[in-house]
């Protein structure tokens, strides 16, 4: 359907979307409507993989046995998202979609290493979560695909999430990260959102966490991988502090276990 | 576009894209449902989708064909929990009210303080006070089990 019938925007739950649609800054005025879509609401298990539907939503994440078992960092992120109300209807795939650089799945989805499971009319490709954007609310993804499912290979070790906003509820993020700590010298995966154009891995700061050096020179190699920017949640100064903060907090949490 | 609202089968004859929230108020004239800040971010516009509690004013229209939507005006007026909100304080302007008067009843009987805190989240109140509408709640759940 997405092919021949002009540009069409792909709307779900829409909790982006009639903000965008209410404000007047939605240029797209033609819709395709994928709330009835059911086989893409499946939660599943497949070998090591967890796969989840696109439209997914957070309130169907948090109820999940298999996500609570496999990605509690992603139960935890989804109850910080919005409230009830929001949970209800938001989805997975839409963060991914919406593509904003404050998404609270996308630094878990960063840090897990998770591919995209994308389908058009013509076929199905996947692509690493990591190559998928391109720049501010820019991917790969093509006019005539849809995003079906995010696949989440299995996640060894201590799995960390934590968002930084105005409020527990409601606020979007001024700085949301995700780690996963293997341990026994394995490099961790950090992720960082809403400090740069698009959700970012941080691959120095991992190395340098790996080859063991001091949280205070982590620190600031992390601050050479972000380049947060001044907007109406919050100045760029408070993301960097807060962003150097949070790496120290996942590191320190370590040497504790 | 048909749905059942508060328990009558109804037909809205309206563009798809129409939020919910304008069908309810223009097109079925119930206008106990209140538009606050239009971006889902205040809850004011709650109402209960096949029992699930959704912002009305982020859901289309095409969105409930055939589903049970239910107001503040399907509770009928002497809820308990609508005779606690106006006996112990939990309303003053009431905007934000027949919002959380709806985020209550997701809760179902008796919640936790904790459980209203989560269950209340998205809903903002900025006159009343939380603390006497979650007394509200927690006096409507007695009321409720010394009547049943």
């Amino acid at each position: 359907m997405l092919d021949g019938e002009g540009p069409l925007t792909p709307l779900a739950g829409c909790t982006d979307l009639y903000v965008a649609l209410n404000f007047g800054t939605l240029k797209e005025s033609s819709f395709l409507n994928l709330w009835s879509l059911d086989e893409l609401r499946r939660i599943e298990v497949r070998g090591t993989v967890l796969s989840i539907g696109a439209l997914c939503t957070y309130t169907q994440i948090i109820e999940s046995r298999p996500v609570r078992a496999r990605l509690p960092m992603l139960v935890a992120a989804s109850k910080e998202i919005g409230g009830p109300q929001i949970q209800n209807r938001g989805t997975i795939g839409g963060n991914v979609a919406n593509a904003s650089p404050a998404g609270d799945t996308l630094p878990i989805l960063a840090a897990t290493d998770a591919m995209l499971l994308l389908k058009s009319a013509g076929g199905e490709r996947r692509v690493p979560f990591n190559e998928f954007y391109t720049g501010y609310r820019r991917s790969v993804l093509r006019s005539n695909e849809l995003i079906a499912a995010v696949e989440i290979p299995a996640v060894k070790g201590r799995q960390w999430f934590r968002k930084v906003g105005t409020r527990a509820a409601q606020a979007i993020s001024k700085v949301v990260m995700a780690g996963v700590d293997p341990g026994r010298g394995i490099a961790p995966r950090i992720a960082i959102g809403s400090v740069a154009p698009t959700v970012v891995r941080l691959p120095s700061t991992e190395a340098a966490l790996a080859s063991g050096a001091p949280i205070v020179d982590a620190q600031r190699i992390l601050l050479d991988e972000i380049a947060p920017i001044d907007d109406v949640r919050s100045t760029a100064e408070y993301r960097r502090r807060v962003a150097a903060n949070l790496l120290a907090d996942f590191w320190r949490k370590r040497a504790r276990e | 576009m048909q749905f059942t609202l508060n328990g009558a089968r109804i037909r809205v004859d309206a563009h798809p894209m129409t939020r919910l929230l304008d069908a309810v108020r223009e097109h079925c004239g119930l206008t106990g449902t209140k538009e606050g800040c239009g971006e889902g971010e205040c809850g004011a516009c709650t109402v209960l989708v096949d029992g699930q509690l959704v912002n009305s004013c982020l859901v289309p229209l095409a969105h409930v064909a055939n589903a049970r939507v239910t107001t503040i005006e399907g509770l009928g007026g002497s809820h308990p929990l609508q005779n606690a909100f106006v006996e112990f304080g939990g309303a003053q302007c009431g905007i934000c009210t027949p919002g959380m008067i709806l985020a209550a009843v997701a809760l179902g009987p008796k919640p936790s303080r904790a459980a209203m805190k989560d269950g209340l989240a998205g809903n903002i109140c900025r006159c009343t006070g939380y603390a006497a509408i979650y007394e509200s709640i927690e006096r409507a759940g007695r009321y409720a089990r010394i009547r049943r």
